[in-house]
This record gives structure tokens, sequence and C-alpha cells, in this order.
């Protein structure tokens, strides 16, 4: 694991020296602070006058606001003031989500409050806003508005008929992008098969369900003419350029600051109408207002994702070589595209990676991507990759069934070689190199199958029903702008870092990703005391605030890593060599004889201590007048990185699942699950396992529980805790991870994303381990979330 | 969402519950363990002036036996009832049942009275108290009065009490060793209320037969529903896979569930069947003897 490039080509700690932290499981430094409760939430940042809003939600999926009556609100005790969408629309322009690269892509403008019609159960139409959220709950009770209910377009598969109700009139119909990938002769493939094999899939609409819920503080200084925001978002310098830009502002007169936040998983990295209503209320107001979402709230207005139907068919040859794929996939994304990545994203991500792990000729993949009156979707963990696996794994699982053929075995002569890389797949993805086979080998190291397949056969004598399910799974991980760059979107895909060591000799790194719970702190710290040579305990981390941190994309596809952690592992040699060239002089000695241990400045060939930095900070900082006059002694350096030969860092992996169906109630048992991937460079093994494990989770819970349902009338039923059901901890397997390190040459620490591998590849894995278990009963399930009504519907018991 | 503004009292004696639902008539709402009613505050689904809290009065607390009857303070928690030696002696199902209800948290605080008086009709306590055949204790100003646990669940989360009543305890007919009883639910998460649930007891003589058994299901209906042809279908019976196939069939007739977020009508019916079998099963003789 410790395979790092020489130190002498690129200046870095020796591997046995204590301060090589690359690929050790360092304790991450914020751990303590969040779980003595001394962490700073936006809800616990305490600022003077400061004022809480509350909203009026649509209680329709699609209305006409007839008329809005505040003034019974405003006379609530403790309201302050009520706003509309007309109101708001004085200081704040609407915007507009569509990338210029998705052809033909269109969308309607969203305002922050809508003027005219509300288009799902849950957007926000009024703001009260008051002394405390009680007293604006208080005010919002005393609107009154005047609905005039309009027939919804709920059906993504009735969304383009005739007459499906349009939308948005201006656009013309309910089409908001639809794309078809081909490649080879996909007609000449399926009539030439062995066998053609077909199914249908549903992956239901979930959400991301965070500890802490969207928050926001708006204070506009009307001295200054900043508007500075707490934010409980993922890319603060994304956010930054979005306030600025609706609320008529210079981005530099624009602060974000994101201290602590409580999980993110994509779902705060989008532009969300209240949250921007808060940004132009505080500018209205000239002072501080605060919004944190409650759990109803969070369910109808956090983006939802996955609620795709898709249609596949798989074409093998006698060998149970895949010859082809053809695939329809069809989502509903709520009336509006998210801004502004769009919610055209997770479509075109399906026919990016369905077929993915696999050397196949021909392939056909179409997208239709549809508005609904709906909560929007829009890009959340895995964006895309759980749909496109389960599609894929669950085609390939069909067709091993019609050959008489292993999972294994059919995967095995299918997935692409390990020496086959640079590798171009159908839909154009560019692949660095994958361990596909390498993954395998590995995952059959780890799952007993010759002990579960005999288990298995003694316990279906005895009535008990268990299955074994695979999934080889891609991931897409550190984007560049080929992502939403080109399609004109202020999203960066590079990011920076800035080292400095102080007089006392301790290091401070200030990052443009940024952290909520996943531990991005944590490596960025191992990669500094790494790179610069110091004990990890000498390094400070500071992340999240427009102002003092390097330009960055912030969190999200899995670049924290890959590209943050680059850009500080850049900066840190950088900050390294200065202090060596300092020390060379202060110590006769050429540079390049001279090495940083744990802190100290030693000889590179015997390890003698020479001098801790403390000493050489003491001189650079309070007795520069002893230094030679020419010598540069700027102890900061700043690095950037961005991706520059792929337009992605792939991953691969292989995941297993172990389950025992109940056929008598429909209930799933999870006993095990094995997850091999290839994130690249491990900085941290503990992180990464547990990123895996949290993504496993993820993954199980949209394959087994989670599901936003709604009502005939477009209401959504599913608001609390109770009723949408997210994993618990009683239900989860046991989960093991290994790993295979193929890093990426794009950059000197070679790490690709992990974050997302879990969940990419566990509802594919569930899905087959069920059908495993069904098969001998003639059933089968491919509609998620496999319930138990879905489960014993597909036995025929109900 | 916030709670609306209401203030609280705590009362010390059944007294001080009198008269300060004397003062505050309709607008005053008992809290005991919270666990139910704090959650639908903050629904803002009714909005009382005053919380009544009644945990610390003293004559609704404790677990006794008085003769072949086991008297249960009203305000005895959860996790209280799962460990307390005399439940578990003389009430098994109670006992039993404490595991099912949500999670060690909520059982530290939610009390039996709580659980009785709001009659979730997925809830644990009321299909075992009606299936124990137990007796209500309804304290009001006028005095006590008795109410049989069946006739006291009357609708969707409604019950006999009257509005000046509350729970001041539950009286179990103390379990013999002819006794048997069970109960068995399938959720889909651990802690969740039941999908389909049932809480069975009976009497099996020397012979192996049935007598008193007492069927009841919950999340299957408006509340706990005693199975009245289920339940004949055994009475006499030797208990055998006969016995228990008569029971699932006259089943259909018992209940009428509804559809829910979990799924149609159909597939409760379908549980209800798998849970009468799974119940039964373990007083067969066989099962008996195994364990
Ligand atoms: C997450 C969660 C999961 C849960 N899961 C389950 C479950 O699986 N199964 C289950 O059975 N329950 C479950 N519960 C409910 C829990 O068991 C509650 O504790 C119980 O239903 C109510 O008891 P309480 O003492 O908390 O009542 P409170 O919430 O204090 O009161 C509930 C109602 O009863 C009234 N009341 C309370 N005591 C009396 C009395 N002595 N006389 C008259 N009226 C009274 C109150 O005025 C109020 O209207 C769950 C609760 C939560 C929060």
């Amino acid at each position: 694991m410790n395979d790092m490039p020489t130190p002498a080509s690129i200046g870095l700690s020796r591997e046995d020296l204590p301060n090589s932290y690359i690929g050790r499981s360092v304790p991450r430094p914020n751990v303590p602070k969040l779980v003595q409760g001394r962490a700073t939430y936006t809800d616990d940042v305490a600022v003077p006058r400061l004022v809480h809003a509350a909203f009026l939600r649509s209680p329709h999926a699609h209305a006409r606001i007839v008329a809005i009556d505040t003034a019974a609100a405003a006379k609530v005790p403790g309201v302050v003031r009520v706003f509309t969408g007309a109101d708001l629309a004085k200081v704040c322009d609407p915007w507009v989500a569509t990338l210029e690269h998705l052809k033909g892509m269109k969308s309607a403008p969203q305002y922050p409050l809508p003027l005219e019609r509300a288009t799902w159960q849950g957007e926000p139409v009024v703001a009260v806003v008051a002394d405390s959220r009680a007293a604006a709950e208080d005010g919002v009770a005393a609107l009154a508005v005047e609905w005039e209910p309009l027939a919804a377009q709920l059906d993504m598969e009735t969304a383009l008929d005739p007459g499906a109700v349009v939308i948005h009139p201006a656009l013309g119909d309910n089409l908001v992008f639809t794309r078809t990938a081909e490649k080879g002769d996909v007609a000449a493939a399926f009539a030439s098969a062995h066998k053609v094999v077909e199914a249908t899939f549903v992956t239901g609409r979930h959400t991301g369900v965070t500890l802490e819920a969207r928050s926001i503080l708006a204070d506009y200084n009307r001295a200054e003419g900043t508007l500075t925001v707490h934010h409980s978002t993922q890319a603060p310098h994304m956010m930054q350029g979005v306030f600025a830009k609706q609320l008529r502002m210079e981005e530099g007169a624009v602060r974000v600051i994101c201290k602590d936040v409580g999980g993110s998983f994509g779902i705060k990295v989008h532009v969300y109408p209240d949250e921007v209503a808060v940004a132009a209320m505080a500018r209205i107001m000239g002072r501080p207002v605060k919004f944190v979402a409650d759990r109803f709230e969070s369910f109808v207005s956090d983006i939802h994702a996955r609620d795709h139907r898709i249609k596949g068919r798989i074409a093998v040859d006698a060998e149970g070589k895949i010859l082809g794929f053809d695939i329809d996939d069809r989502t509903g994304i709520g009336p509006y595209s998210v801004y502004p990545r769009t919610s055209a994203i997770e479509g075109n991500q399906v026919v990016n990676l369905c077929g993915g792990p696999y050397d196949f000729a021909n392939y056909r993949c179409t997208t239709t991507v549809v508005f609904q009156n709906k909560t929007p979707t829009c890009q959340y963990r895995a964006v895309g990759h759980p749909i496109a696996t389960a599609v894929t794994e669950g085609l390939v699982d069909l067709a091993a069934e019609a050959l008489g053929m292993d999972p294994i075995e059919i995967r095995r002569r299918n997935l692409i070689r390990d020496d086959a890389y640079p590798y171009t797949s159908p839909p154009g993805m560019r692949f660095e190199g994958l361990s596909h086979h390498a993954a395998l080998a590995k995952l059959l190291e780890m799952v007993p199958v010759e002990r579960i397949r005999a288990d298995q056969a003694e316990q279906r004598r005895r009535g008990v029903h268990r299955g074994l399910g695979f999934a080889s799974f891609i991931e897409l991980t550190n984007p560049s702008p080929f992502m939403y760059g080109i399609g004109g979107a202020r999203i960066s895909a590079q990011d920076g870092a800035t080292v400095r060591m102080d007089p006392d000799g301790s290091v401070v790194v200030l990052s443009g990703v940024t952290e909520q719970g996943q531990g991005t702190d944590g490596i960025l710290r191992q990669i500094v005391a790494h790179g610069v040579g110091v004990p990890v305990e000498r390094v400070k981390v500071i992340t999240g605030d427009t102002q003092t941190t390097p330009y960055g994309g912030g969190t999200w596809a899995c670049r924290g890593a890959g590209i943050g952690g680059e850009a500080a592992l850049q900066s840190a040699i950088a900050l390294k060599q200065q202090i060596l060239q300092v020390a060379g002089t202060m110590l006769q000695a050429a540079p390049g004889s001279l090495d940083i241990v744990m802190g100290e400045v030693v000889e590179r060939e015997t390890g003698r201590a020479r001098m801790p930095l403390g000493e050489l900070g003491r001189i650079v900082y309070f007795r520069g007048d002893t230094l030679p006059k020419d010598l540069a002694r700027e102890l900061v350096q700043t690095r950037h990185f961005i991706t520059k030969e792929y337009p992605f860092a792939f991953t691969n992996g292989i995941q297993a699942s172990w389950v025992e169906v109940d056929v008598e109630t429909g209930i799933v048992k999870l006993l095990e699950h094995w997850c091999v991937e290839d994130c690249g460079r491990v900085i941290n093994p503990l992180l990464v396992d547990e990123q895996v494990r949290g993504g496993i989770v993820q993954g199980l819970g949209g394959a087994l529980y989670e599901h936003c349902v709604y009502d005939e009338q477009g209401n959504l039923l599913t608001t609390t805790m109770a009723d949408y059901l997210v994993p618990m901890s009683a239900e989860m397997p046991e989960m093991h991870v290994g790993h295979v390190e193929t890093p990426t040459n794009e950059s000197l620490l070679g790490a690709k994303g992990a974050g997302e591998a879990g969940t990419a590849g566990a509802p594919a894995a569930l899905m087959n381990a069920i059908n495993d278990a069904l098969r001998p009963l003639g059933a089968r399930v491919t509609e998620q979330p496999f319930t138990p009504a879905r489960i014993l519907a597909a036995l025929g018991r109900i | 969402m916030k709670w609306p503004a209401f203030a609280y009292e705590r009362a010390s004696t059944l007294q001080d519950v009198w008269r300060l639902r004397a003062e505050h008539g309709e607008g005053a709402r008992l809290v005991a363990g919270g666990q139910t009613l704090l959650a639908t505050l903050a629904f803002r689904l009714s909005e009382p002036s005053v919380l009544v809290d009644i945990t610390r009065i003293e004559a609704l607390r404790g677990v006794t036996v008085q003769g072949s009857t086991l008297r249960i303070g009203a305000l005895t928690r959860h996790a209280e009832l799962g460990r307390d030696p005399l439940v578990a002696r003389h009430a098994p199902l109670l006992a039993e049942a404490v595991p099912y209800i949500a999670h060690p948290a909520i059982r530290n605080r939610g009390t039996i009275g709580g659980s009785l008086a709001y009659a979730d009709p997925a809830a644990e306590l009321p299909a075992c108290v009606v299936a124990l055949d137990a007796t209500l204790v309804l304290a009001s100003p006028a005095g006590e009065r008795r109410v049989a646990a069946r006739e006291f669940f009357t609708g969707l989360l409604e019950t006999a009490l009257k509005p000046d009543e509350l729970i001041a305890a539950v009286e179990v007919p103390a379990a013999t060793p002819a006794s048997r009883s069970a109960i068995v639910e399938v959720a889909r998460r651990s802690g969740d209320y039941a999908m389909a649930g049932l809480a069975a007891s009976l009497s099996l003589g020397a012979d192996g037969r049935v007598s008193a058994p007492r069927l009841v299901y919950f999340g299957v209906g408006n509340g706990p529903v005693l199975a009245a042809g289920a339940s004949a279908a055994l009475e006499g019976k030797a208990l055998d896979a006969g016995a228990i196939a008569a029971a699932q069939a006259a089943l259909a007739r018992d209940i009428d569930p509804p559809s829910d977020l979990h799924g149609p009508p159909e597939m409760k019916r379908h549980l209800a069947r798998v849970l009468t079998a799974r119940a039964l099963s373990r007083f067969l003789p066989a099962a008996e003897a195994a364990s």
C-alpha cells in the first residue's frame, strides 16, 4: 500500500519514516469535536439581530396562486415581515438549469418563490420572517392563499402523450432532454444472438437523508455592501457565484462559510429556492435571516433521485460472450431541472455507464428525461450508477440463467481485460486503467463461494431460501470540466490548496474542497503532514470559507481526495522545498542533502537531526535580518490541480450480497456483503473502508427501504422518518471490504474517488441475490425497493 | 415544525389532575412518557393550552400481585415491563412484547398507560391486553370504573376513556400452568410498528385441547382485532396442523385490513395467516418438547 514514488524524484519523505502518512489509518482530527458536541453547524452560528424564516409550501401538486392575503400573518406576534414571490423578484433574478453540452435540453425559469403557479406539493410559496422559528410558523398558519388547483402531470410514462398536462406551456411539451448513444450494429447483434433476454427495471424515487437538515443563515451588511452566508453546502465557491449572480451583486461581495456540515450525499450541492429566498430576504431587510429545514420540509424539498424505469435487452452468444445491450431509460425529474448541475445528468449517466464493466461491441441506450409535478430530482450519491449497474448486472444474470452458466463465469468471460487499457467503452467513456479481473479474483478470495453454495442447497431442503448475488461496477470520479464546465456552468473542476508554515513550525492548509463528515479534513492533514514532513498533529486544516481558501469546486463526484488531495500534496511538497532552501542557507548545506522528518530538518543520508522547524520559523519570522538579503523566505505555497488527460478518473469494483428471503413474509434478511473496489491510492484505509460501508448501506437503503411514495393527487405520503424508511444498523449485514490499487497517473498522489462505489453496486448485488434465492420458486423482482409486498406478489402469494 | 406554545403543569396527585383539568378544560392534555404526544405536537395537528405531566403521581406507578390478578400501574415504562419479574411470571406475553416496541430510548420513557390511551392500531400493548383479557382501571373525580380491554378500544385512535378519566392501571389475570401466549409480528425494520402482528393467548389442557383461545391481530384494522372466528375454530380442539389450518381459514372473515404504505389489504391478510401458523406452532407438542 505504501508504494509511493521514490523520494528522490518527487521530494517526498521516505516510506519508512514516521511521518509517512499516506496509506495509514490515522484518526481524523475533527472527530472529538463532533462527538463532544463542539461542532458549529449553521444552526449553531449566533449573530445579533437574527430573524427566522418559515415557508408556506404548496399543498397542491399543481395550482394557480389566485391571491395571497398576508394581513393576518403580518399581525401575528413576533412576525417581522412576509414575502411573496413578487416581493423577492424585485431583488432576485430567476435561473434556468440547462447545460449547453446536453444538446436540446430545456427547462423553465425558476424563482425563489413562484409568481403564478406552484408546480409541486411542498414548493415554497410564501415566506414569513419572525423573531423565532415558532413565531414564523404561527405566521405561516395565519396566511391565507387562494388556490386554483390544476390537473397535475405525475406519471412519467404519460408525460409526452398528446393529452399530457404541459407543465411549462412556453416550452411546448414536457421533454427536458433525450439522448441516444449508439455503437456497432445493435439490430444485427440481437438478430444473430444465441440468446436474447430482456427485463424492465424500476429504481424507486428516493432521497439522501442527512443528519443535519439543509440550513442557511444569510446576512446582508448594508454598510459594507456584502452578503455573508453561513451555509450547509458542499460547494461554497459555487454558491458564492450563485448568490452574487441571482442577487445582482459582485462575486467578491459575497462570502460563503461552511463551518461544520452534517452530511450531504449530494443533497447539498444544489440551488434550492427556499435558500435563495433567505439570501434575498437578508438582502432586502439588511439583517441576518436563518432557515433550517425540518424533516417534513426536507422530504418535500430536498432533491429526490433515481425515479427511473428502464427497459433493457442483452444479447449473448453460445459461449456467454456479450454481444450487445439495448436499453431504454425514462426518468421523471419534477417540474424544474435543478440549478446549476441540471436534472438531465442522471439519465445521461445511465447512457454513459450501462454495460460499463464489460467488453462488448454493440450498444444502444436512450434516456428520456421528462417533467412531472413532483419534487425536483437531481444528483444524489453515485448519480446514475446504481441504476446503470442494476440494469447491466440484472441483465447479465438473466443471460447467465438463460445459458445455464454460473454468474461468476459469465462475468469472467466478459469483464474488460486488465491489460486492455487505455480502453474506450461503447458510449465513449475512456478508462485509463481498471482492474476488473483482479477485483473479481480478490472477491473470490474473500467470499467462500463453495461453502455458501453448499449451505444454500442444504437450507433449501429445509425450506429456507438463500441467495448469492454479484455486481461489477465502474464509478466515475475526479471529473474534469467535461462534466459541467463545458456546459457553461460555473462549477469548478480544478481545486487549490495553500500550505504555510507558521513560526512555531506548525503547518496550516487551506483547501477549496470541503468536509461534511466524510473525513476530507483528515486526509488533507495526512497528505500535508506527509508532504512537508511533520507529525499530523502539527497540521491544521481550514476548509469551507470562500474568503480564505483557494478557489475550488468543493466536494462532489468523489473529487476531494483525487483533486483537492493532489493540490494539497503539490503545495506541501513546494513548501518543503522552500523550507529546505532556507534551511540549506542557515545550515550551510545543499538543500538536496537535507530532509524534513517529524518536524525536524535532518541530514538526508544519516537522518541526523540538524534543526527543528520551530527554530527555522523563529529565524525567518523574527530574525530575518540574519539571513542573506536575497534569500526567498516565503514559507507559504499555493498549488492548484486539474485533471488534463482524461475527462474522468474511472474506478471499478465488484460486490457480492448473501441474503435470506422469508418467502412467507417477503422480508429480506441481509446476511453478508462484500465489496472489492479500486480507488487508486488509498490514503487512509479506515476512511476508505467506512466510505465503502456507508455507501453500501445507502445503496441497500434505496434497494430495500427508502421510497418517496406519492398518492394519486401528487401528495408525498412519506414525510416522516416513520414512513420513509432509512436503513438502520440492526438490519445491516456484516460487510467485508477489500482493495485493489491502480493509481491514476494523472497525479502524483494517484488517488481516485471512493465515496460512491458502495452505493453504485449494492442495489444490483442485492437484487441478484434475492433473485438467486427466488429462482427455484419461479419468481423474480426487478422493481426497487424490493418490499415485502413486491416479493410476495412475485411469488404469487398475494 | 415547532410545537405550538403551551403551558406546562406537573401533577403530584390525582387531585392535581382533576383540578388542572377543571381549570383548563379541553385545553389540558395529559403527558406521560411523551413518546407519542410530543412528536404529534410538532405536527401541529392539535394545540393544547397546557400539558399536565402525570409522571410523578405515585398512585399510577408500580406492579403488584393481588390474588390471581397482576396489577400494572399506568406509568409503568415499556422497559420496566420488560424486566419486571412479576410481569415475566404472571403475564409473560407483555414481557415478550417489549422488544418489539420501538427502540431502547423510547422504551425507557414510553408508558403502558400512554400506549393504551393512544390506541395505535399497530401497537403491541393494546393487542396484548385484549389477548390477556385484561381489565383497564379508569379513574376520574367520581372514582374508579373497570372496563374490559376488549371493550376499551372503540375505533381508530379511539377508546372508551371519558374526558374526565385517565387510565390508572391494567389488571391482568395471572397466567396458570395451562396458559400459553405468544406475540409475533412482521416489521420491515426492528422497532418499527408492525405491518401485521398477532398477540395470542390460550389454555392448553392436559389432554392437549385448547380452551379460551384469544387471537388478537394488530396493524390490520382500526385497533386490536380479536379474531372471533379464528379463535372459535380452535376452541376445544387438539392443537395440530388441522386446527391451525382451520383457524387460518376462519380468519378471512375476522379481519378487513386497510391498505397502507407497505402494501394492499391482501398482503396483510396473507401475513395474518402466516403469523397465525407461526404463533400457534409454538404450542404444538413437538415444539414444546423441543424448547
Ligand atoms: C420512533 C418511535 C417508534 C415507536 N414504535 C412503537 C412500536 O413499535 N410499537 C408501539 O406500540 N409503540 C411505539 N411507539 C410509541 C411508544 O410506545 C409510546 O411510548 C406510547 O405509544 C405512548 O406512551 P407515552 O407514555 O409516551 O404517552 P404520551 O406520548 O405521553 O401520551 C400519548 C397519549 O396518551 C395520553 N395519555 C398518556 N397517559 C395516559 C393515561 N394514564 N391515561 C389517559 N391518557 C393518557 C396522552 O394525553 C396522549 O394523548 C413508538 C414511538 C416512537 C417515538
